[in-house]
Parts: C-alpha cells; sequence; structure tokens
C-alpha cells in the first residue's frame, strides 16, 4: 500500500481549527488551514472576555493567532470552500475554491491607507453590525492574515484605492481560483452559527432598538467595539440602568428553535452581566432564565460571585414577552412569578441566542461526504466523538455538539490525534524546518533599549496613562526608543516590532503589557526573527500588576507602571545573550491511570508509533467504565469497554504495568525517568496523568442506614445484577446536588443531571407505570442531552425543584421512605413514599491527587482536581512542560468527553515525542571560578545533587572549585543564594540584575 | 499632632510558578489590593539571596515580600523550604540592622491564591504604615 500523504486539511479558523492547525504542525505534519472568510480567529475574536476567568479574549487568543499566521508549515488558504473531494483516508484530493480578494495577498502591508481613503461605507460584520466599516476592509484590527480585502457588493469602483497603495496591491480583475490539494485527513473545525432571534417575534429584535442580541452585547463590551467598550443604547446613546438578559431564545424551544441546550448562554450571560457592571458601576443587571447551568470547572463559582459580588439578579422564569414605550424606548418585560405576571421596565434587553449548526452544514455534508445528527452538527458516537462516519474525516469544536472553549480546544487537540493517526507513518515527510536570521553580536555593544508599551484595548489604557509611561520610559538611561501599541501581541505590531528593533539597532527589548508567563515567549519569538536573542528580551506586568489591581487608583497605577518599566530596564542593560543546549527526547510515554481516559490515550499514542507505559495500581483496567452499565446512547458500555481492553493488550507497543504503584518521577521534559514500587525503572519523554476520580459517600438522607437509599452508580450495578424489582419497587425518588453545590464542595458535579435523567429513562424502559420523581436544583442537561430531559419529562419522569432554604427531609416510614419537600412554584408541601431512595452524588478527585501532583511538581484546584495550564486555551495542558492530563483527574466530564480530552493529551504529548531533540533553557547556574573558594555550601541546598565539589591544577597548586551538571540542573538558583561570594549564579536573574531592580525600584541607582 | 500617613514601599519577590502565577490571578479577578508592591520575578523563592533582602531594606524599601510555593508545592522540590531556613537568618540580619521584624514577611502563595496575594499585601501595607517609614528612609 502507497504511503499515506503527510498533510492534513482543516476547515475552518477559529480557535478550533487554530487549535488542530498548531497540534500537527508541530508534530511533523503539513497543515492547509482553510478558512471561508478573509481572516482567522472566528467567534472567539468577537468576544470580549472568556469565562470564569473573565480573560480578555484576544489577549489570550492573540499568542495563537500569531503562532498559526507565521507557523512554516501551516499554509492559510482563506476566502475558500471545498468543492469536492475524492479519494479515501490516507490520500484524499481536495478540490477547493477561492474566491478573489481583490487585494494581492503577497503584497499588502496592512497598512491601511486603502481602507482609510475608500468613500464607501458598508456594515461591519465583525462587530455585528453596530458599526460601519468601509468597502475595503479587515475583519478586524489583529487580522491574520493582515490583508486588506475589497467587498465587491459594497465597491463603488472609483479606484482610489488603488491610486493610494504604495505596495500596489490592488488587483481589481481577480477572478476566483481553483485549488486542488492532496492531504492524507480532514478535519471539521467550521464552529457554529447564531439563531435568528427575530424568528421569537415577541422579544422585539430587529423592530425595538434597544433589543440586542449576546453577541451584539459582547461587542459593545469590547475595547475594539462600536463605543470601545462603553455600553450605550442603540436608540439614544445613553448609558442603560437596568438591564434585562433572557435566556434560552432559541435553545430548549421545541417549537420555534432548537431543542436543545446551547450549553454556553448561562455561562456567557453571567460574564456580560459581570463585566458590564464593571465597566459601568451603576447598571442593574438582571438575568431571567428556566436552569442556571453553571456546569464546568469551577462555573459555580463563578455564579455564586455574580449574585452576591456583582450583584446580579436572577430570576427565574421563562419571559413571555417584550413591549417597548414608543416614547422612552424603555423596555417592558412581561414574566411570570410566584404565579403572578409582572410587567417590568428595563432600558436595555440583551437576548441569549443559540448556538446553531454551522451554515455550510449540509453543503459540507454533501460535498464531504460524512452524515449530520438531527440537530445538523455532525453525527458521531459517544465512543468516537472526534470520528464522522467517513474515514479519514474529523471533527473538532463545536460542529461537534455546542461547546465552551476550553472544551473545544481539547476536542480540537484530540481531533488533530486522530487524524495524525491516519498518517502517522508520514510523519515529516512534507514539513520544512524553521529558518531564524543570524543572529546579531551584540557583546561588544552598549546597550540600546526600546521599550513597547500596551494598551491592551482598553485593559490597561483605561487605567493607565500610557502615552505619560511612554514617555517616561524615553528618559531611562539606555533606552532609545519608546512607543506604545493598541495590542502589542498583534500579528501586525510583532512585523512593526521587528522593523522597529532592526532600523533602531535595538539590543535589548522590553514590553510593558501583561503577565510574561503567557507572553514571553511570543514576544521572544519575534526578537529571533529580528535577528536578536530572545535572552535580551524581558516584560513588565503593567496590566495583572497595575490596571487591573488598581483600577480604581489610576494615578498611583500609572507611577507604579512607570516603576515597572524602569525596573525592567534597569535589568535589561545587564542582560547577556544565551544560547540553548539540547538534548535527545525518549520517544516514549508515561500514562498514568488505567480507565478509559489512560487507555484512551495509550493506545493513541501507540497507533501513531510511540512506546508507552501504561500504570494502573488496581489489579484489572477499566476504572470508573467498569460500574457504568447504560449510557444515553443504544451503546453498551461494557462490551466498549472490552474492546478497548483488548486493543491495549494486543497492542504491542503499549506496556502494561498492572497492580504497579509508581513511587517517584525524576526529570523533565524528553526525559523522565519512573520508578515503581519494586524497583522497576521506566525511561520516557512525557507524562500523561488520567488518573481518574472517585464517587462520593455521602452521609445525608440515611444513606448507609437504610437499604433503599443508594447512588446513581450503585443503583446501575443493583439494576443491572437483577437486585432490584423495578414491578416491585416502582415508586422511585432521586435527590439531586447530594454532597456538591454546597459549602464544602461549592461546584457542580457537570454530570450527574445528566445520569439522572438516564436511569430515570432506564426506570420508565422497565416499568413505565413506576412513578419517577427527581428532586433538583436546577436541571442541567446541558448541549444534546436536553432531549433526553425532555423525553424523560414526556414519558411522566416528574422533576420537582428544590432549593437551599426547602432541602428535601427523608424519614424511614411505614411504606418506604417518606420524603417530604416544600415546592417552591406551588407554595405546597409534598411527600412521596418511595420505595428507593437514589441520590446523585458528585465526582470527587482521587484521594492521593496531591501526592501525584507533588511528585509530578503540578498543582490542583481549590477542590483538589487537577489543575490545567491554563483553563481556556491549555485544558489539557500542565504549566509544567512535558505533563499533560485528561479524564476526571482534570473534573467530572462524560465518558466521549473523556475520550475526547485523552485524545487531546495524545496531541499534545506528539508535539514532543514527535522531536528528536528538546531545546534546554539556558537560564540555569553558571560557576565563577575566579569566586569559588570551593566552600561547598551550594551542595546541599540543590535539590537535584547537580553540584559537585572538584579539585583542579591552576598556576601549580590545586584550587577547588563546583562543577554544575548542566542537564541536572533546573535554574531554581538554591546554590546562588547561598553562596557567600558571588561564585554560582543563575543566567538571568544574576545578582547584579536584581540588585538593579531593587536599585531603580528605590530610586538609588 | 499626628503624624501625615505614609505611603509604604514594598519590594516582593515572587516565584515564578506559584505566587507570581498567583498575583497575576489577582489580576485575572480583578482583586483590588494597595499599589504599594512592586514585584521582582525569581524562578523560585530559594533563589532570593538575604543581601538582596536586605539591600532593599537598608536602601530604602520599608517592607520586603517573599513568596513562594506552599510546602510541598515546590516547582523544585524543596526550594521553597530553603526559603523558608533562609529567612530565619534574614529576620535574625535584621536586628543586626535594626530593622523591626515587620519589615520582612515570607508567605506561601499558590497559583489559585489571587485573593491571599492582594490579602497579604494588604495586611504587609497597613501593618507598614503603622510602623512608619524605614529608618534606612533618606
Amino acid at each position: 500500500m502507497a504511503e499515506p500523504v503527510g498533510a492534513v486539511m482543516v476547515i475552518g479558523g477559529g480557535i478550533s481549527g487554530m487549535q488542530s492547525s498548531l497540534d500537527l504542525a508541530n508534530s511533523g505534519f503539513k497543515v492547509y488551514l482553510v478558512e471561508r472568510g478573509p481572516s482567522i480567529g472566528g467567534v472567539m475574536s468577537q468576544l470580549d472576555k472568556t469565562f470564569p476567568t473573565n480573560d480578555c479574549a484576544m489577549c489570550i487568543m492573540a499568542p495563537k493567532l500569531v503562532e498559526t499566521g507565521r507557523h512554516e508549515n501551516i499554509e492559510l488558504i482563506t476566502n475558500a470552500e471545498v468543492e469536492m473531494i475524492d479519494g479515501r483516508a490516507g490520500n484524499f484530493l481536495v478540490t477547493l475554491k477561492k474566491y478573489p480578494r481583490r487585494i494581492n495577498e503577497e503584497t499588502c502591508t496592512g497598512c491601511g491607507v486603502c481602507a482609510e481613503k475608500c468613500p464607501t461605507e458598508a456594515i461591519d460584520e465583525f462587530n455585528e453590525g453596530l458599526k460601519h466599516r468601509k468597502a475595503v476592509y479587515v475583519r478586524y484590527p489583529q487580522s491574520v492574515p493582515l490583508v486588506y480585502m475589497i467587498d465587491r457588493e459594497k465597491c463603488i469602483g472609483c479606484g482610489i484605492c488603488e491610486g493610494e497603495c504604495k505596495a500596489g496591491a490592488i488587483e481589481y480583475d481577480e477572478k476566483e481560483k481553483i485549488l486542488e490539494i492532496n492531504v492524507g485527513s480532514i478535519v471539521l473545525s467550521p464552529g457554529s452559527s447564531k439563531f435568528d432571534p427575530s424568528v421569537r417575534s415577541e422579544y422585539g429584535y430587529g423592530i425595538f432598538k434597544n433589543v440586542l442580541t449576546s453577541l451584539e452585547f459582547e461587542r459593545m463590551l469590547s475595547a475594539t467595539g462600536p463605543h470601545l467598550g462603553t455600553v450605550v443604547r442603540p436608540s439614544d446613546g445613553d448609558i442603560p440602568k437596568k438591564i434585562a438578559w433572557i435566556q434560552c431564545v432559541g435553545s430548549r424551544d421545541k417549537a420555534k428553535g432548537n431543542s436543545y441546550c446551547s450549553a454556553v448562554c448561562c455561562m456567557y450571560s453571567l460574564k456580560e452581566a459581570i463585566i458590564a457592571k464593571e465597566h459601568f458601576q451603576g447598571i442593574e443587571p438582571t438575568i431571567f432564565f428556566m436552569d442556571m447551568r453553571a456546569y464546568g470547572k469551577d462555573f459555580e463559582k463563578y455564579y455564586i460571585r455574580a449574585e452576591d459580588e456583582a450583584g446580579v439578579r436572577f430570576v427565574r422564569s421563562r419571559v413571555s414577552g417584550v413591549e417597548e414605550d414608543p416614547e422612552t424606548k424603555d423596555l417592558t418585560v412581561s414574566y411570570v412569578e410566584n404565579g403572578e405576571v409582572v410587567d417590568e421596565t428595563f432600558n436595555m434587553v440583551v437576548l441569549s441566542i443559540a448556538m446553531n449548526a454551522p451554515e455550510e452544514a449540509e453543503i459540507l455534508s454533501h460535498r464531504l461526504g460524512f452524515k449530520l445528527n438531527i440537530h445538523k452538527f455532525v453525527k458521531a458516537g459517544l465512543f468516537e466523538p472526534l470520528d464522522t462516519t467517513k474515514p479519514g474525516i474529523f471533527v473538532g469544536g463545536a460542529f461537534a455538539g455546542p461547546k465552551d472553549i476550553p472544551g473545544t480546544v481539547a476536542e480540537a487537540s484530540g481531533a488533530a490525534a486522530r487524524a495524525a493517526n491516519v498518517i502517522a507513518t508520514s510523519r515529516d515527510s512534507l514539513t520544512k524546518k524553521k529558518e531564524y536570521p543570524a543572529e546579531i553580536d551584540v557583546s561588544e555593544q552598549e546597550p540600546r533599549i526600546g521599550v513597547f508599551v500596551c494598551h491592551c484595548g482598553i485593559n490597561i489604557g483605561s487605567v493607565v496613562d500610557v502615552p505619560a509611561v511612554v514617555e517616561y520610559a524615553k528618559t531611562l538611561p539606555n533606552v532609545v526608543y519608546a512607543d506604545e501599541n493598541l495590542f502589542t501581541c498583534s500579528d501586525d505590531t510583532q512585523t512593526k516590532m521587528k522593523e522597529i528593533i532592526n532600523e533602531q539597532k535595538l539590543n535589548r527589548v522590553i514590553v510593558a503589557s501583561c503577565s510574561p508567563r503567557t507572553h514571553e515567549p511570543l514576544f521572544q519569538e519575534t526578537c529571533r526573527q529580528a535577528g536578536l536573542n530572545q535572552y535580551l528580551f524581558e516584560m513588565a506586568n503593567i496590566r495583572d500588576q497595575c490596571s487591573w489591581v488598581h483600577m480604581h487608583e489610576k494615578e498611583e497605577a500609572t507611577e507604579k507602571s512607570k516603576d515597572l518599566v524602569r525596573m525592567v530596564v534597569a535589568k535589561s542593560a545587564l542582560l547577556d545573550p544565551l544560547q540553548k543546549s539540547k538534548l535527545p527526547v525518549t520517544k516514549s510515554a508515561l500514562v498514568i491511570g488505567g480507565g478509559l481516559s489512560g487507555m484512551t490515550a495509550a493506545s493513541g499514542l501507540a497507533d501513531q508509533g510511540f512506546d508507552v507505559h501504561l500504570v494502573e495500581r488496581e489489579k484489572e483496567l477499566g476504572g470508573n467504565l467498569r460500574r457504568i452499565q447504560h449510557l444515553l446512547s443504544d451503546v453498551d458500555p461494557q462490551k466498549k469497554l472490552e474492546e478497548i481492553i483488548s486493543k491495549v493488550k494486543d497492542n504491542p507497543k503499549v506496556n502494561l504495568h498492572i497492580g504497579s504503584k509508581i513511587e517517584k518521577i525524576e526529570g523533565r521534559i524528553g526525559n523522565f525517568t519512573t520508578t515503581l514500587e519494586g524497583g522497576e525503572t521506566i525511561e520516557h519523554g512525557v507524562v500523561i496523568v488520567a488518573t481518574g476520580g472517585v464517587e462520593h459517600k455521602p452521609t445525608e438522607y440515611l444513606y448507609g442506614e437504610n437499604p433503599n437509599v443508594m447512588t446513581q452508580l450503585e443503583f446501575e450495578e443493583k439494576l443491572t445484577k437483577g437486585e432490584i424489582d423495578l414491578e416491585k419497587s416502582n415508586k422511585i425518588a432521586m435527590i439531586q446536588c447530594v454532597g456538591s453545590r454546597n459549602e464544602e464542595r461549592p461546584n457542580c458535579s457537570r454530570i450527574c443531571c445528566s445520569e439522572a435523567v438516564k436511569n430515570a429513562l432506564k426506570i420508565k424502559e422497565k416499568n413505565p407505570d413506576a412513578e419517577v420523581y427527581v428532586l433538583y436544583k436546577d436541571i442541567r442537561t446541558y448541549g444534546f442531552n436536553e432531549d433526553y430531559f425532555q423525553e424523560a419529562s414526556e414519558k411522566g419522569v416528574l422533576f420537582v425543584r428544590y432549593d437551599d432554604d426547602n432541602t428535601p427531609i427523608v424519614n424511614p416510614g411505614q411504606n418506604g421512605l417518606e420524603i417530604t419537600l416544600k415546592d417552591p412554584v406551588l407554595d405546597e408541601v409534598l411527600r412521596i413514599n418511595a420505595d428507593l431512595l437514589i441520590l446523585s452524588v458528585p465526582v470527587l478527585p482521587q484521594p492521593d491527587s496531591e501526592d501525584v501532583g507533588r511528585m509530578l511538581k503540578v498543582p490542583l484546584t481549590k477542590d483538589n482536581f487537577f489543575l490545567e495550564a491554563h483553563m481556556k486555551l491549555r485544558p489539557v495542558d500542565f504549566a509544567t512542560e512535558g505533563v499533560f492530563l485528561c479524564g476526571l483527574a482534570h473534573g467530572p466530564k462524560f465518558v466521549d468527553e473523556s475520550i475526547a480530552q485523552a485524545c487531546g493529551a495524545v496531541a499534545r504529548a506528539a508535539t514532543v515525542l514527535s522531536k528528536d531533540e528538546i531545546e534546554i533553557e539556558p537560564t540555569i547556574s553558571h560557576v565563577v571560578d575566579e569566586n569559588c573558594d570551593g566552600c561547598a555550601y551550594c551542595i546541599e541546598p540543590c535539590p537535584y545533587d547537580a553540584i559537585t565539589l572538584i579539585e583542579y591544577m591552576k598556576n601549580g597548586s590545586v584550587k577547588k572549585t563546583v562543577d554544575v551538571d548542566e542537564s541536572a540542573c533546573k535554574g531554581c538558583g538554591c546554590c546562588q543564594a547561598t553562596c557567600p561570594k558571588e561564585g554560582i549564579f543563575i543566567w538571568k536573574f544574576k545578582l547584579d540584575q536584581l540588585n538593579a531592580m531593587i536599585d531603580a525600584c528605590l530610586g538609588v541607582a | 499632632m499626628e503624624e501625615q500617613e505614609y505611603e509604604p514601599l514594598i519590594v516582593g519577590f515572587l516565584c515564578n510558578w506559584c505566587s507570581y502565577a498567583g498575583a497575576d490571578l489577582a489580576g485575572t479577578s480583578r482583586i483590588q489590593y494597595p499599589p504599594n508592591i512592586r514585584v521582582i520575578r525569581v524562578m523560585c523563592s530559594g533563589m532570593v539571596h538575604p543581601n538582596l533582602v536586605i539591600n532593599a531594606l537598608t536602601k530604602g524599601a520599608d517592607g520586603v515580600l517573599m513568596c513562594g510555593c506552599h510546602p510541598g508545592d515546590c516547582h523544585y522540590l524543596e526550594g521553597n523550604l530553603i526559603a523558608e531556613k533562609r529567612a530565619e537568618a534574614i529576620d535574625l540580619m535584621l536586628e543586626d540592622f535594626g530593622l523591626e521584624p515587620e519589615r520582612f514577611r515570607l508567605e506561601w502563595v499558590s497559583a489559585s491564591e489571587g485573593d491571599k496575594f492582594a490579602r497579604v499585601v494588604k495586611e504587609m501595607t497597613d501593618a507598614l504604615k503603622q510602623l512608619g517609614p524605614s529608618p534606612y528612609k533618606t
């Protein structure tokens, strides 16, 4: 058989497509990223902030945008659509139609003069129509690629742009092009589309000016939006006081919208309400909702914060209609509360519109030959969540079902792993290596420092006086250049920075913006591309340490920003150019945990040709999946489990260590050594943590005292074993949130509502006459699981709400268990005599997670789940390089979500394992022989035993000194802080560099 | 007559892995704290030489705050424990230099403790206001 083609086509350039592309390109495959629009970035580029960290969307996405745009193995094909496809998995021939941009992509510099001079205006789609753009335009200021486009429909053909364009890039008569591209596999990531809220005419969208969609409101909140971040009423430009959010517009709406839940609207409404209030304290937000679905990691805490700290008001009611006052343009919202119709006036109404399947779903399905589900999203299986029905074509992100950004990113990595699987034998066949210009030797030069101060949209600029910081920086020693940027991280600014470094002959660069933890690598890369050693770069964090934490003290924040800039300028002058050394990569992985996630990760890596060591401490593989007896699908989980276990066992690349415990893990990315109890050692290059979780054992509601009280999993097991007769035990109650959403464990456990629905349906299937009650706080059957909730309701399962003030009371009674509950809606006391009581308990982290965390030096959340490197954009990475996570160890999740995340971990791990060598940071310890007198004080504190005392002959006598093992040293600097004679230091953190910062801080320099 | 309230200046040494991340989290969570601290990022609290602390205090800083990972969480195994031992030595040195013990503080701040970082800065700022300016301040 012919070798597969070592290239992948990714269709859709939102955050999902970018992540898939980067993972593939960083593990040895050529990527063609095909985007329908003129630039990549998708919906995320339109968002202001992201929940639950309130990170600025553009800030966290910009590094990925820039990396995608710059990557030597990613070819961006914009304004293009798939026409047809031929061939099969491993070798597809894809025909693309590329629509004319009418501006040459190679020659356009993105300077924007064309748009400045263009006399014709058009609706700005990026700003959801709240603003105008020109007929020649870029989608948004940080667009990648930064190439303008002529909107032929609006263009009047005056030719002014052609006359003004210095680059001669205007190609007015450009025609459509047909491209034929050969790839081995395909990833679909076209995202989603917006529900049209005018269908729900009772809300008045499109008629009443002050009724907006949630995405329009998002643009209003944005610094790059129509009013630079100020929320104003379209009718009169006033700042609204009372704003109402109406949830589920087009979601959970079988009649006129989608039957499913869009999975993200509750959270984005919370975010919009919090941020609106942050922008203008006087705003009074109210959210009208049915169930508040804050089901993700730390989401419930965000919900609590919205209510307790931001003062968001919540009304549990479906709004029946909105009317406008023709005079004031205020809006009257009608809803039912406590059985009474209430009319309340608001100044603005925001509709939380549903996430629909992408517009091109049916065309793509038809042209590429894969199937859609009834909601027009991709049809996929619970155990194959990333595979379409056509081999060789995979899916990531919202096209697989509505979801939030972390889920999208994990899935996008997972889809990359699935796509790589098909073509693994052709790795590195079509890629080229990154090349940098020769490094300029600056060792003999006087420092010439350039300072780039960032507005970060309005994140910094609205508090810190950025121009004043720039002017101040210009007065500092060795500073030869200082300027400000709207977004320093954007692609255009990066290009500009490179030019300035060369023009101004800068040999030190400083960016005063955000955290070096997120952005230093991006700017260091820019320095390298400009021929400057990357270790001559420094950052001042004037956002996280100034504008965001001293929001109401503008002057002090500005002075502090100046101080921070002065401090890094002082350090910068003393920096040394450093070179990375290289170490070979051990091309095998350690996977900790043999449950569903661990096994999926192990076989995924093995299928790509890497050796895997799978360590499971129990006597058998399978983890929690062993206990799951049925699913919200026709698939038999136990049969699937058998298949997965035999796949792992039969794969010669997977070395199983069953019944083994890990004693210690040493080393770093590329070269770890793990010792198992009993002494066996394993060499490996990466670690995947898939340690799973455990079911909470409740103490309330007679659990453990009465045999008829059990957890959902226990019920499944007993039912399957035939220990429960549903003909006899035909009155069944379930209580949700037992042990979660309480003071001890504030977060929601994500899966329990759907689990309860699943078991309720199973009961109804076995005995349609059984009475089933589900006592709940909010039903959180997000996404397509909403359909099962509806089905359960239709089949007569009774859902009864309770709240924290009225929790159910359970007593042993004459006729089974007596459950009493005050119904907050009907204000009546409900009494249930149940034969069985099933408790929905949360998934808890493994009790010894802390030990694993300690061994690997990776952090945990307050709930003791593992804490990923970044909640939004690095959901399967740890901050420690070469260590990844997936499954329940990360937080509660469903079978399909665990599999997608495990595949994601495979893709991330493959970016390391596909390389022959790993570069070692040079910021490690260095001995100054002339200062060292061999006192050996530094040897004992070294946590890595990297220092040894040596003797050698110097000028005829014995000289004592110490020697550092560079491969063992990790640069902690304990040696430097112990040495009494400045005989050993850490590069980039030398004592004179740190002292220079202190002096500058105190103004004694 | 009451002395006019002065604004103390605190030099902070924050380890990259936990405490600097915690300070970032205070930022992303918009937790407000007094603008009296100037942060120097170090890779590990174990990297901070006692001389750096003494230099800062004798050159006019009103206080020095050193933050590292919680015991057991150190990215470098036990750099933070070494920092803790060193902090004891620093406490003794303060006496020699005629400085009050409140002027130096070692705290464990994890990546998820943005609130704790903000609280520590506020507490230290308040304590230093009570104490008055550093005797080395010119």
